[in-house]
């Protein structure tokens, strides 16, 4: 009986299915000219900028989508050196490796001891934490940067962390991370099998190294994915270090790029402009096509809880 | 009693570092705006003095202000609404859409892995970029081809009545492949069982994506609805560093979180533009409260 009833599903589904193909080819058709569309949409802009970044100026300036008589790499010289991209982009790594270094390292403790031990003020402490993702950074703009700007009259480490360092700027950037990356990792580890630990604690092992040696590396699916966000999200950061870093030098990427476009003047070296974007875009563009499955699953990770 | 004691230390050990570094970073500021907003603050030198509500008087009269919200209440209605409609076609096509109507189109990974991509650029990079791409003589990506076939250029960031549309095109550019990828996951998790019997059932395209696809991603809209609100009541790079003027031309496209960095660090007017913040935070707030009331509805478990 119940052979023939799979039988009969089977069946069914294939018969359905060739009707399906027959009756939606020309749909199909049209599914594949609007996803054509949109991926004309995407990436035309894109290569388009590539394009330009080896075109001379006088060609910049001419026909949007004329070819580059000879192609010249020296933009991209000059955007390195002149427009300081290079500076900009290592500012950017540092930051943004010990942002992250730090953010995952805390932001992992404070989750984990939230989701696994109970005390007065757990709650609390939680929901300090995840409050901050309901708050509009821009509220705290003003004051942050007096905060900031206080840090640096601490005696001794004062002049590492105040308003123009890299430091200052890391542990604000930490700080900002702390609700979605606490929120996230206390929902992991709250997923984790209690037994591991548990036996762990008896064989005498203290609370730390249990934290270090067994949990966190059981958590490694939820930290790949918010590092991935983590470090994306300070990688793009722009508002943070508008306000906290205003000597060029210590600039980062992001700030050097809407740089260039917004300082005016008549030696605006346009050339130079494409080439660094182009020199922003490319890295993302590779790192992204290596990565692209961890990083789509990281990103939208977040959502999906 | 050891034990207990040094479960403490440890809890401590581990709570201390984060939760010192947020409450000064982020409470702390966010406690004192609350305060600024009340005080004619001005600068480093000049002593703030509290005048009440004053700040707030002057935000109700001041144009500018209402120009930045007009436009952040409408990239709040259209920024989600569009997304969500473009994306959810998108994911449909590419998880439910090939001929036999269950299972993606050909290719669908491609597609997936490239609408995603602007995603992952900063946004201060995407606005440099579309600047270039909307220059407004033949140099530009869309006016060189539109001058070619002999129309008029066409004015996306110096007119004042494009430029916010250019700036919602750009964000829509950023944001839809993010949310393909988002309802693809959510698609992927419905089982298949229920598309194939729904076809059985004889349902069409559209009645299965409407009594199927629809009811069951809800959850899943639903967040995406949120994050978009908050994307869009949040808008910042894209405004400053793409339009002219940072929010021009004439303010046509400027947003309250403009006009807050624009009063705090070109004005130094500290007061004002907490008040601004203040005025904000209620907006994001109320939003995310009246959005996940309205929004609540049973969860079909399956």
């Amino acid at each position: 009986m119940t052979t023939t009833t799979s039988w009969t599903v089977a069946n069914s589904r294939r018969l359905a299915r060739r009707e399906g193909r027959r009756r939606l080819g020309p749909m199909a058709a049209l599914s594949h000219l609007a996803l054509l569309l949109w991926t004309v949409l995407t990436v035309v802009p894109i290569l388009w900028t590539f394009l330009a970044s080896v075109k001379s100026e006088d060609e910049i300036f001419g026909d949007a989508w004329s070819l580059p008589a000879t192609l010249q790499w020296d933009n991209f010289a000059r955007a390195w050196e002149q427009a300081h991209i290079g500076q900009y982009m290592l500012n950017s790594v540092v930051v943004v490796g010990f942002g992250t270094f730090g953010t995952m390292l805390l932001g992992s403790m404070a989750a984990y001891v939230l989701a696994r031990y109970e005390f007065r003020g757990n709650r609390a402490v939680y929901l300090l934490f995840v409050s901050g993702l309901a708050f509009p950074v821009y509220l705290a703009l003003t004051p942050l940067f007096f905060v900031v700007q206080n840090m640096g009259n601490v005696p001794l480490v004062g002049p590492f962390i105040g308003l123009n360092t890299h430091a200052g700027l890391v542990l604000v950037y930490i700080a900002y991370s702390m609700p979605f990356t606490v929120f996230f990792l206390a929902a992991f580890f709250r997923t984790l099998p209690q037994a591991v630990a548990e036996a762990a604690l008896v064989d005498g092992a203290s609370h730390t190294r249990v934290f270090f040696q067994i949990m966190l590396p059981m958590a490694r699916p939820g930290m790949v994915s918010i590092t991935i966000f983590n470090i994306l999200g300070q990688w793009n950061q722009y508002q943070l270090p508008l306000v906290l870093l205003q000597e060029r030098d210590k600039w980062v990427l992001t700030q050097g790029i809407a740089d260039i476009s917004t300082a005016a003047g008549y030696d605006q070296d346009w050339a130079a402009l494409f080439a660094a974007l182009t020199l922003a875009i490319l890295p993302m563009l590779v790192v992204y096509t290596v990565f692209q499955r961890q990083i789509q699953s990281g990103l939208t990770a977040g959502a999906l809880k | 009693m050891y034990n207990a004691h040094r479960r403490s230390l440890f809890l401590f050990a581990f709570l201390a570092a984060p939760v010192t570094l947020y409450l000064v970073y982020v409470i702390s500021p966010y406690v004192q705006a609350f305060y600024i907003a009340m005080t004619d603050w001005r600068g480093v030198s000049a002593t703030p003095e509290f005048v009440g509500l004053d700040n707030f008087v002057r935000l109700f009269s001041d144009g500018i202000f209402w120009k930045a919200v007009t436009h952040n209440l409408a990239l709040l209605v259209l920024l989600p609404l569009l997304t969500i409609v473009i994306a959810l076609f998108f994911a449909f096509l590419l998880n439910v859409g090939n001929g036999r109507g269950v299972g993606g189109v050909a290719g669908s990974k491609f597609y997936r892995v490239v609408f995603f991509f602007p995603h992952v650029l900063a946004v201060a990079v995407v606005a440099v970029l579309f600047q270039q791409v909307f220059r407004p003589d033949g140099s530009g990506m869309l006016n060189g081809p539109l001058m070619a076939l002999g129309a008029r250029p066409v004015g996306f960031l110096s007119d004042p009545d494009v430029a916010f549309w250019s700036v919602l095109g750009v964000m829509l550019w950023q944001a839809v492949g993010f949310y393909v990828v988002l309802f693809s996951a959510g698609l992927a998790s419905i089982p298949r069982d229920m598309f194939e019997a729904a076809q059985i059932d004889g349902a069409g395209r559209v009645s299965m994506f409407v009594r199927v696809t629809l009811p069951l991603l809800w959850d899943t809209i639903q967040v995406a609805w949120v994050y978009l609100g908050i994307l869009a009541l949040d808008v910042f790079a894209i405004v400053w560093v793409m339009t002219d003027q940072h929010g021009g031309p004439d303010f046509s496209t400027t947003v309250m979180a403009a006009e807050i960095y624009r009063n705090a660090f070109h004005y130094f007017r500290f007061g004002y533009a907490s008040a601004l913040g203040v005025v904000m935070f209620f907006f994001t707030i109320g939003f995310t409260i009246l959005s996940l009331r309205l929004s609540r509805r049973e969860r079909i478990e399956y």
